[in-house]
């Protein structure tokens, strides 16, 4: 399946989101995810199923003004 | 103590956390300031990185209340999907929204924001808009059901201080129940001391200290003039007269003549 993290693409066996994050090495609970531009919650990560073509966005705590 | 939305903060100043030399001058920064709110973002992470975590692991020592922002947002889906991302990292319904129309000014899209702020309130949000001193956009986020507003007394990152106090002014005369948090264009702690002269329930500023020489004394003088610019507001300052007026007592002056 072939999928944009962080606007890359990449090839990938990963079903759910949650898989997805392992195969790519992300990890932690201060990550936050979206899917097409819609928010998905940590607790729905391993049961979001994702489609071909999908743009995923993999966010983390950074500084700020 | 300052209440803000229910919650009873010791200090007046909200300080973000970009731009500094370094993580251990931020955090020294921070608390040199007082400041009991600090502003965050959120930003892509790399695959297996870690940026995000120790960042995290940083503001979660300095035992602050944490405001997420939706900087670089420049639309209202991107704010708000950036604003319910926030809420599920940082466990908080604070946000500082910000949806931005121009980028060289940098100026808010006030149509976008206050659609965007609906969005969030009815969702459950405490919405922290960043905006303009007009008036009439003011009135629409209240009516969007904003809380709190945060206008800007210069362009962000431009340390001209307030180029239009008569619209400060204004604005404070207009919502004197609201609490009224200026926003961006700080450069000196007079310009803090001014604004909160004025009336004004706090300050958030960035740039003018995480830029400053000496970050953590520039964040430690930015605490002191707000508290000063406070406390002279509720002292009742003296109104500007056109005559001198002689200060010490006239009645038994000595005659030398």
């Amino acid at each position: 399946m072939k999928l944009m993290v962080n606007g890359e693409a990449h090839e990938v066996a990963a079903t759910t989101l949650a898989e997805l994050l392992a195969a790519l090495d992300y990890e932690g609970d201060w990550l936050a995810t979206a899917v097409n531009s819609d928010l998905v919650h940590k607790a729905n990560r391993a049961e979001f199923q994702l489609s071909d073509g999908d743009r995923i966005e993999i966010l983390s705590p950074m500084q700020g003004g | 103590m300052f209440d803000l939305l229910g919650t009873k903060l010791p200090s007046r100043l909200l300080l973000g956390t970009a731009q500094y030399p370094s993580p251990a001058i931020l955090a020294d920064a921070v608390e040199a300031s007082g400041t009991s709110v600090v502003t965050v973002s959120l930003r892509r992470e790399m695959a297996g990185g870690r940026a995000g975590e120790k960042f995290w692991s940083l503001i979660r020592a300095l035992g602050t209340r944490i405001l997420p922002n939706t900087a670089g947002c420049h639309s209202v889906k991107e704010a708000v999907t950036t604003a319910k991302m926030a809420r599920d990292v940082f466990d908080t319904t604070w946000i500082k929204l910000e949806v931005i129309g121009n980028h060289d000014t940098l100026q808010p899209d006030v149509f976008g924001l206050v659609e965007a702020a609906r969005i969030l309130c009815e969702d459950g949000f405490s919405v922290f808009p960043y905006t303009t001193d007009d008036l009439v956009v003011a009135e629409r986020l209240l009516e969007a059901g904003c809380k709190v507003l945060m206008p800007w007394c210069a362009p962000i990152g431009s340390a001209l201080g307030p180029v239009n106090i008569m619209a400060l002014r204004s604005m404070r005369g207009h919502f004197p129940g609201v609490p009224l948090i200026v926003d961006a264009g700080l450069g000196r702690p007079s310009h803090a001391a001014t604004v909160m002269e004025l009336g004004f329930d706090a300050v958030l500023l960035n740039t003018a200290v995480a830029k400053a020489a000496d970050p953590v004394s520039m964040a430690r003088a930015f605490g002191k003039a707000v508290e000063a610019g406070r406390e002279a507001f509720s002292s009742g300052m003296l109104e500007p007269r056109d005559v001198a007026v002689p200060s010490t007592p006239t009645i038994g002056r000595a005659v030398f003549s």
